[in-house]
């Protein structure tokens, strides 16, 4: 953690590795992104066949992964229509990957010195891959179903003949942005919020170091401040998994559907 | 004025645009909430635009804040 007076915020995104080091000539290095990762990938598994039981008469564990289906299902079948079903595998994984590992970066495990969460996306590499992803099946897609004729995506239909020419390539230029701000969102969202809550946990340190009556109350409006942020980070990070699949199932509506 | 003071302000004056974007997104779920008092039931339908809106809006205060955070830290 930071040094003496000194805030440090950005030591928690660091990528260290746990066995190996980056020093050495193997590259495949285990840091801690991939443990991360991996207990991610743990919980999910543990929440999903937990409840995959298939009874007729489902118990509480069941209900909760049946509405968590059902909810994305209908978002994709209500954003994509009736050939949405094809599309839910996608945007099922990355609605629940990303909910998780916000989720786990939030958690508190720090208490115990060792645990202490690294939010895998909270780095752009990962949510960036993820927005890859979405734009290699949308351009996949449109250009299989539709050939050619995708490109009439960016050419509003009845527009006059003079507009189109001013919007298409304002179409263009928004569509090209478009991977970069959906793979930006989530991971900026989670990073600023961490940022956040590092910053408020050194002032309460810090302020309690004062020895001071006015550092004692300082840091315990800080600590009430955290408390406050936590629950909120808690709510943005379901938030931003749920932007990123209306987002990627929007997207791919405009490649089935063209407008 | 030396580089790392102007630097420090820059950061500062970039973070204005996070406050912008909470007026941004405070109109989008303000405007949602008086159109669904208005009509309650057809307001369920919308959530998906409203989701969409907010994330159109807070994405460029977000962006104010990459922008600060590259001159703070690069």
């Amino acid at each position: 953690m930071a040094a003496e007076g000194k805030i440090d915020p950005m030591h928690q995104f660091m990528i260290q590795p746990i066995a190996g080091s980056f020093q050495g000539a193997n590259p495949f290095v285990f840091t801690n992104s991939a443990l991360w990762t991996l207990i991610v990938l743990a919980a999910i598994w543990l929440f999903m066949f937990g409840g995959m039981k298939r009874e007729i008469i489902p118990g509480r564990w069941q209900v909760a992964v049946e509405g968590l289906i059902s909810f994305v299902d209908d978002m994709v079948s209500v954003n994509i229509g009736p050939d949405g079903k094809k599309y839910l595998p996608w945007v099922f994984t990355a609605f629940v990957f990303l909910l998780f590992a916000n989720l786990m970066g939030n958690m508190p495990f720090g208490v115990v010195a060792a645990a202490h969460p690294f939010t895998v996306t909270s780095q752009f590499t990962f949510t960036g891959v993820m927005s890859i992803i979405t734009f290699a099946i949308v351009l996949g897609v449109g250009f299989w179903k539709h050939g050619l004729h995708f490109f009439s995506l960016f050419v509003p239909r009845d527009a006059p003949l003079i507009f189109k020419f001013f919007i298409a390539p304002i179409e263009f230029m928004s569509f090209l942005v478009r991977p970069f701000s959906l793979g930006l969102r989530p991971f900026i969202a989670m990073f600023a919020g961490h940022v956040l809550l590092d910053v408020f946990g050194n002032f309460v340190v810090q302020a309690m170091n004062a020895n001071s009556a006015g550092g004692i109350g300082i840091s315990i409006l800080c600590f009430l401040f955290i408390m406050f942020v936590s629950v909120i980070e808690l709510l943005v990070a379901a938030i931003q998994a749920y932007v990123f699949a209306i987002l990627t199932s929007l997207y791919i509506s405009e490649a089935v559907n063209l407008h | 004025m030396d580089l790392a003071s102007a630097k420090l302000i820059g950061a500062g004056l970039a973070a204005i645009g996070v406050g912008a974007a909470s007026l941004g997104v405070g109109f989008v779920f303000g405007s949602f909430l008086q159109s669904a008092i208005r009509n309650p039931a057809a307001s369920d339908g919308q959530q998906g635009r409203l989701y969409i809106g907010f994330a159109a809006a807070e994405l460029l205060g977000l962006m104010a804040f990459v922008v600060a955070m590259l001159i703070l830290f690069m």
